[in-house]
């Protein structure tokens, strides 16, 4: 039997093709996947980047829920188009405490990566309760019901300490002031000084100008953070990565 | 193959893998040349592809590759080459004094054409794509300012932003919630006024006694005549000119809960020739000053 004719051996018995099989991907698998791990240029640390404050943890949990993912990208992918509309190109950092990431692979609406900051509270209140009432030729559905709908946070410890059991680094500190900062984050009038120590950067405010703290806060409060944790002034990107 | 006698398909012609099925014989016809120079040619081009681009991971990072690719130097090289197309020009509308904007024909030129793609970027979900405004966001259109609506004072306000909490040089000011201050037939006088000063159909009787609250109360921000005070950002009431709506019942709304409008501050986020840019677009497109 000729050199080339050898792989009738593996191809008359399922057993050994099988086998050969998995050794073959398991080769291309390890070569593809566990070197993202330790190579230096696919793991970049950069400062600013904090896990999500418990009411911004909530509002990303709406986010998914009412699938805002299905048309809003969180990528702003490195091309000179893109840089210029929605500001610097996302870094792979920046997604590091979101389990799952919402990159997204579709834009109906606009990337919502850097929305941080880009828009005042009552704006985004108008927006969601009517988009077309800011931008008439808005194709979005209203999502005004999230103003009824009232939150307690009681659930928020639970929700950080999943988190933390797939690697968000949160203390013992963060999910014991968990519920106090899930309420100070909507009140400008309480003490958080803790909330910002604990999560720096964070946006405090009435979102949704009403008294009572709804889903409408919670989301704001996500979107209001969005893309503003790495200060571009200070992060020179390097070229290898 | 020459320990085996070769089995060959008496209907073919073609030689079979020797193996039979219940009596069934596989034909050993060869792989189709246009198929198997293809893999070849994928295996070549695989090999290629390795040394050309960064592929193969080593101990702290991957190849680099023959033709040095890397995203990230290539959008940065990208930027710079259309920015330095119109370095000259870019430059000049950073530095130029904006009350000579408009004598200098081609920068002004330059500037409003950026500066319209500037406002549909950033400006236009709050101000409208046409520059329009909606309730609470207000029409640029007009000649009716807020704030200032001179080169220099658009530029101002576009860095600086209204009532934000990032930039402590933003415009400031706060109308105070009158629903704590005054009764509600007194809203209900101030209202009726405040509609006297703009329209012939409202309740003369409550539109006099609320002229005295207004001399009291409103007068020391939007004027005795109620025609504004743009250093405190207090709209002009007697022009039938509403940023929130000038009916009854949104008019006792803006007085008893009062209104906040925020504008984030764009001086971080757009180049100083950038804000000049959408600051002379603004500008031209019928109010500016």
């Amino acid at each position: 039997m000729g050199f080339l004719n050898k792989h009738q051996i593996l191809e008359r018995s399922p057993t050994l093709l099988l086998v050969g099989s998995l050794i073959v991907v398991s080769i291309g698998g390890i070569v593809e996947i566990a070197p993202l791990f330790y190579l230096e240029n696919t793991i970049e640390e950069v400062e600013g980047m904090r896990p999500y404050s418990p009411l911004e943890l909530t509002g990303r949990d709406i986010y998914i829920r009412e699938g805002c993912y299905n048309c809003h990208s969180q990528m702003i992918r490195p091309m000179r188009d893109e840089v210029e509309r929605y500001g610097h190109y996302s870094l792979a950092a920046e997604s590091m405490y979101d389990h799952p990431f919402q990159w997204g692979s579709k834009r109906t609406g606009p990337d919502v990566a850097r929305v941080g900051g880009r828009y005042s509270d009552a704006w985004h209140v108008d927006h969601m309760s009517d988009p077309q009432s800011v931008v008439p030729e808005s194709i979005m559905p209203k999502y005004a019901f999230l103003s009824d709908v009232e939150i307690e946070g009681e659930y928020i410890q639970d929700l950080m300490k999943t988190h933390r059991f797939v690697g968000v680094p949160y203390t013992d500190e963060m999910i014991e002031q968990g519920p106090a900062d899930f309420l100070a984050q909507a009140d400008p009038d309480s003490d958080f000084d803790g909330l910002l120590e604990r999560y720096p950067n964070a946006v405090v405010s009435n979102f949704d100008a009403q008294s009572e703290l709804t889903e409408m806060d919670a989301l704001i409060a996500y979107l209001q953070m969005l893309g503003t944790l790495v200060d571009f002034s200070t992060f020179t990107p390097e070229a290898s990565r | 193959m020459s320990e085996h006698e070769k089995d060959i398909d008496t209907e073919t012609g073609v030689e079979t893998t020797g193996h039979e099925w219940d009596g069934i014989k596989e034909l050993n016809n060869p792989l189709p040349r246009w198929w198997l120079w293809s893999f070849y040619l994928c295996i070549v081009w695989g090999i290629w592809y390795v040394i050309a681009y960064p592929a193969w991971p080593m101990i702290k990072g991957a190849t680099e590759g023959y033709l040095g690719y890397s995203t990230r130097a290539n959008v940065a090289a990208d930027i710079t080459a259309f920015n330095d197309k119109n370095a000259d020009l870019r430059a000049a509308l950073a530095e130029v004094d904006l009350a000579e904007l408009e004598a200098n024909e081609d920068l002004n030129r330059f500037a409003i054409a950026g500066g319209a793609a500037v406002f549909r970027t950033n400006c236009s979900q709050c101000h409208g794509s046409g520059a329009a405004g909606a309730k609470g966001y207000p029409n640029l259109l007009d000649d009716d300012w807020l704030w200032g609506g001179t080169l220099e004072e658009i530029a101002y306000t576009i860095n600086h932003g209204i009532r934000n909490e990032t930039d402590l040089d933003a415009r400031w000011s706060q109308m105070p919630a009158y629903g704590e201050i005054l009764e509600s037939d007194e809203i209900d006088n101030v209202v009726q006024h405040v509609i006297s000063l703009s329209s012939t159909e409202f309740d003369a009787a409550k539109a006099e006694q609320g002229a005295v609250i207004f001399d009291e109360q409103c007068s020391a921000c939007h004027g005795v005549e109620g025609k504004g005070e743009r250093d405190l950002g207090a709209p002009n009431l007697a022009d039938a000119i509403w940023l929130y709506g000038g009916d009854i019942e949104t008019l006792t709304d803006s007085v008893k809960y009062a209104r906040f409008g925020v504008m984030p501050a764009w001086g971080p986020r757009l180049s100083v020739s950038d804000v000049n840019a959408v600051a002379a677009y603004v500008h031209q497109l019928g109010g500016g000053e």
